[in-house]
């Protein structure tokens, strides 16, 4: 059994620009303010970064292929620059890179850094493209993000013989208690608390998720600055240190998409992923133990089914915990503190890090009030990409020594 | 015996009835309010005259081994491609073998009997199976009597050798280069000369032409025969013709004009269908087609018939309707208006035919693989079994699944979707005997889907490309018939 690379690499310092339409801002300003913010926290200067990762998913339409475009925007000197793309979770497997090269040994101090400019796609919602291949343009349903996750709630409600008004009324929390908490973060997309009513009488999208029961689609960046637990307690003597717990990633084996095992009511990845990760962080019972909880929420549905397949809710309970507030700002374990991708927004290759950007403030106290979670202990990030049926999932936690 | 072995029909679920299209046009051509009766079949936004015809032909071909099949025909005025042999799609949606003969049969509405005549002779000459699939999807201008008066359906013959339902006893033909109706290389409408002398040199003398030149040839007389079938969609003609021909009324084929509309290729043998769909052993039944001419077939149904009257046909299509109930949707599906689809609809899906050369079986006939060490179906075809309790290598035969059906496993309708029928709908379907797949729905609601429903196959475009004008095609799922009310 591998040991894994738990406790084996600290978070030395981040960045998190502002999300939401950055009309005038460049891909490159976004690198810059994310990774400008990051050093500053981690007190460091850019030579010192020996090894970068760059993670973004809508490629052509953005800054393209490679990473050259992030290291000649940022002028990094001529270090290791890895572009990696693993759909909506490329922002965790950029901090994957990162934390691999630091764990291995290879490097002392590494970058993880995410970034999508999205407003200049021209699109509402995510750009179309071939993401699963040619075949599938040929044989694919003419499908949206939002109808591949809809899929999740007409499954779910069948499974669990819950009425699809019932399964609305839980979704519908999902995403006022995000826009809840999002209206009280500076650098959320959007920004405003809506009501039930709202949520509930907004126009379809496809059925049964309606507007608000989608995320913002967002320009934004976000950056890691990873080192060794010497490195830290070199640079950063007798400060708190936020350490890597775990970080596993799933990928789907084919099955959810063509074989009639899977029950489409949740995310098979998602189980799998976090099963190995609560083992490698040595927790034993997630719902007792986990302190808060950034989770992959593009669509309510999403956060809902996500809640049971983490091990957190038990099956078919997500709708009644949902609806307890049992991961309300004020409840047992706090879900989206920042408002999610909900209300934070999704820039795709910066969502992974942005997670870990609020775990991290979260662990170290640093948010006001009216936003902290109180004595947290571990936290968990959950990034999921793809689409239900063919999808990566990455699950990491920290913990606060 | 060579004879029909089976046949079928295919109509298209949305009806538009006449009054709307005299509403909404109306005001300039006062005068089409003369055909303003009853209503026609329209071909949904992923129809034309391929999907329909592999509808008619999988209507036909019900029960019948697809191995057996030796040639298969296909007839139409509209088709979408000038080169690239039409009647090889319909062939591989079919599930026929490559090594059949294949052929287009166009340019004129008679094509279908000729098609059918070919078909008859190809079994004369070499026995086995031969497969016709007729279709048209033809498009009048706004406000013009074509427009009253035509209607999009499918009709499909299977001719074989054995256990014939209707034996091939002659025929007759005549042709002219009579341009009563035209369409140019370029041209989308149809046009036509004046409609007296269409409906009096045309209709009227032709018909009885091709009908008296069968009974001369063949020692007959009209009267002789209990079914009459013939298209002609001038009412005051068809007395004329039945009073020419001394038939009674009630032998005469209803032309389907009120319910169907005229479907060019296809409506001899849409008629056909509908009749074989009643007939009892022992009727003569002489089917006769027209444009740039006629054709007259002879058969005589035997024995055989009560078993393929199981359903097969044009009936529970007639049945299975939804109304179009908006003249502007019609004019947007038929490509006669531009519509704002978003960004999304200028989406630019480049097809790349060596990949489609390569998965031509799965695109074409919804071919999927089965595992020979664990028996489970799947779909697209795998080469390491997809059951993970299993995952053998190169282990797989070819399963043909259009025919399968399956049911429902998740559902959603997609407004952001682009679509000239929003919402577009999507789901995973598990097909029945094993096997699950994402594909788009079409004929149906959102509201009239739910988890677990049955569904059946239907060969309808995928999507269009206007830069580069190919039509690619694949399957998607509808809601079995019946199912939807």
């Amino acid at each position: 059994m591998a040991e894994g690379i738990r406790d084996k690499v600290v978070i030395l310092g981040m960045g998190c620009t502002r999300f939401g339409e950055r009309w005038d801002a460049g891909s490159d300003d976004l690198l810059i303010e994310a990774l400008t913010e990051a050093l500053q926290d981690a007190g460091i200067e850019k030579k010192d970064i020996q090894a970068a990762w760059l993670g973004i998913h809508i490629d052509e339409i953005n800054i393209g292929k490679g990473a050259t475009y992030a290291s000649g925007a940022l002028h990094t000197p001529f270090i290791p620059f890895t572009r990696v793309d693993n759909f909506c979770a490329s922002g965790t497997e950029a901090f994957r890179g990162a934390t691999y090269a630091v764990a291995s040994g290879a490097c002392e101090i590494a970058l993880a850094i995410g970034v999508e400019k999205l407003k200049d796609t021209g699109y509402g919602g995510l750009p179309d493209s071939p993401a699963f291949g040619q075949e599938a343009v040929m044989i694919g349903p003419n499908a949206t993000a939002p109808g591949m996750f809809a899929q999740l709630a007409t499954a779910y409600a069948a499974k669990h013989k819950i009425p699809m008004d019932k399964l609305k009324e839980a979704i519908t929390h999902v995403s006022w208690k995000s826009h809840q908490n999002g209206a009280k973060n500076p650098r959320a997309h959007l920004r405003r608390a809506v009501t039930k009513e709202q949520i509930m009488g907004a126009p379809m999208v496809a059925y049964p998720l309606g507007l608000f029961d989608c995320c913002g689609v967002s320009d934004g960046s976000a950056a890691a600055v990873v080192c060794t637990p010497e490195v830290f307690k070199k640079l950063k003597p007798n400060e708190p240190m936020v350490k890597v717990k775990a970080l596993q990633i799933s990928v789907s084996s084919g099955e959810e998409a063509m074989f009639t095992r899977w029950d489409g009511a949740g995310i098979i990845t998602t189980q799998t992923a976090s099963r190995k990760a609560y083992q490698e962080a040595g927790i034993k019972d997630p719902r007792k133990e986990i302190s808060m909880m950034e989770v992959h929420d593009c669509f309510s549905i999403t956060e809902l089914v996500t809640m049971e397949d983490l091990g957190i809710s038990p099956p078919g309970k997500a709708p009644e915990d949902i609806l307890n507030g049992f991961f309300d700002l004020d409840g047992q374990i706090p879900c989206q503190p920042d408002g999610g991708l909900k209300c934070f927004g999704h820039p795709i290759g910066a969502s992974g890090i942005r997670m870990i950007y609020e775990i991290y403030n979260q662990l170290l106290g640093r948010w006001p009030e009216d936003r902290a979670v109180k004595n947290p202990k571990f936290g968990l990030t959950h990034n999921l990409g793809g689409v239900p049926t063919q999808n990566v999932c990455s699950v990491a936690i920290f913990g606060i020594d | 015996m060579v004879g029909i072995g089976s046949f079928g029909g295919y109509v298209p679920r949305y009806r538009l009835n006449r009054m709307i299209i005299f509403g909404s046009m109306g005001w300039l051509n006062p005068v089409i309010i003369t055909n303003a009766r009853g209503e026609k079949a329209v071909a949904n936004f992923d129809e034309d005259s391929i999907t329909m015809a592999v509808a008619a032909g999988m209507d036909c071909l019900r029960g019948v081994d697809r191995q057996g099949i030796d040639a298969v025909y296909f007839a139409t005025t509209t088709a979408p491609y000038r080169e690239r042999q039409n009647a090889n799609i319909v062939a591989g949606a079919l599930g026929a073998r490559d090594e059949i003969r294949s052929a287009d049969f166009t340019g004129s509405l008679k094509s279908g009997t000729s098609a059918l005549l070919s078909a008859l002779e190809f079994v004369d000459c070499n026995g086995g199976k031969a497969v016709v699939c007729a279709a048209d999807c033809r498009l009048g201008k706004m406000a013009s009597t074509q427009e009253m008066v035509f209607g999009d359906a499918g009709a499909a013959v299977m001719v074989s050798d054995s256990e014939v339902i209707a034996e091939y006893k002659g025929s007759f033909s005549v042709s002219h280069d009579f341009v009563d109706h035209l369409r140019g290389a370029n041209t989308k409408y149809d046009r036509m000369w004046e409609e007296r002398w269409i409906r009096d040199v045309g209709y009227q003398q032709f018909i009885p032409q091709a009908v008296q030149g069968l009974c001369a040839k063949y020692g007959m007389s009209p009267a002789d025969f209990d079914r009459i079938i013939y298209p002609c969609y001038y009412g005051g003609a068809r007395k004329n013709i039945n009073k020419a021909l001394q038939v009674e009324q009630e032998k005469v084929q209803d032309d389907m004009l009120a319910t169907v509309g005229d479907s060019g290729s296809a409506h001899p043998l849409l008629m056909l269908a509908a009749a074989l769909e009643t007939a009892k052993p022992g009727e003569k039944i002489l089917l006769v087609s027209y444009g740039s001419g006629c054709d007259a077939l002879w058969f005589e149904v035997t024995e055989n018939i009560t078993k393929m009257q199981d359903g097969r046909g044009v009936s529970r299509w007639l049945a299975r309707r939804a109304d179009l109930d908006n003249y502007q949707k019609y004019l947007v599906w038929r490509g006669m208006a531009p519509a704002e689809t978003g960004i999304r609809g200028e989406t630019d899906k480049e097809t790349r035919w060596s990949l489609v050369w390569r998965e031509h079986k799965a695109i074409l006939g919804l071919w999927g693989s089965k595992c020979r060490k664990c028996g489970t179906q799947q779909y697209p075809p795998q080469r390491i079994c997809i059951n993970p309790d299993c995952q053998a290598l190169d282990e797989m035969d070819p399963v043909y699944l259009a025919d399968k059906g399956g049911t429902v496993f998740t559902y959603t309708g997609d407004m952001l979707a682009a679509s000239v029928n929003p919402p577009a709908i999507y789901g995973n379907v598990n097909f029945n005997g094993g096997g699950r797949t994402l594909m788009d729905f079409t004929d149906c609601t959102v509201e009239d889907l739910s988890v677990g429903m049955p569904v059946e196959f239907s060969f309808r475009i995928k999507f269009y490309d206007p830069k580069r004008d190919i039509t690619n095609y694949f399957w998607k799922a509808v809601p079995a018939v019946g199912e939807v009310k």
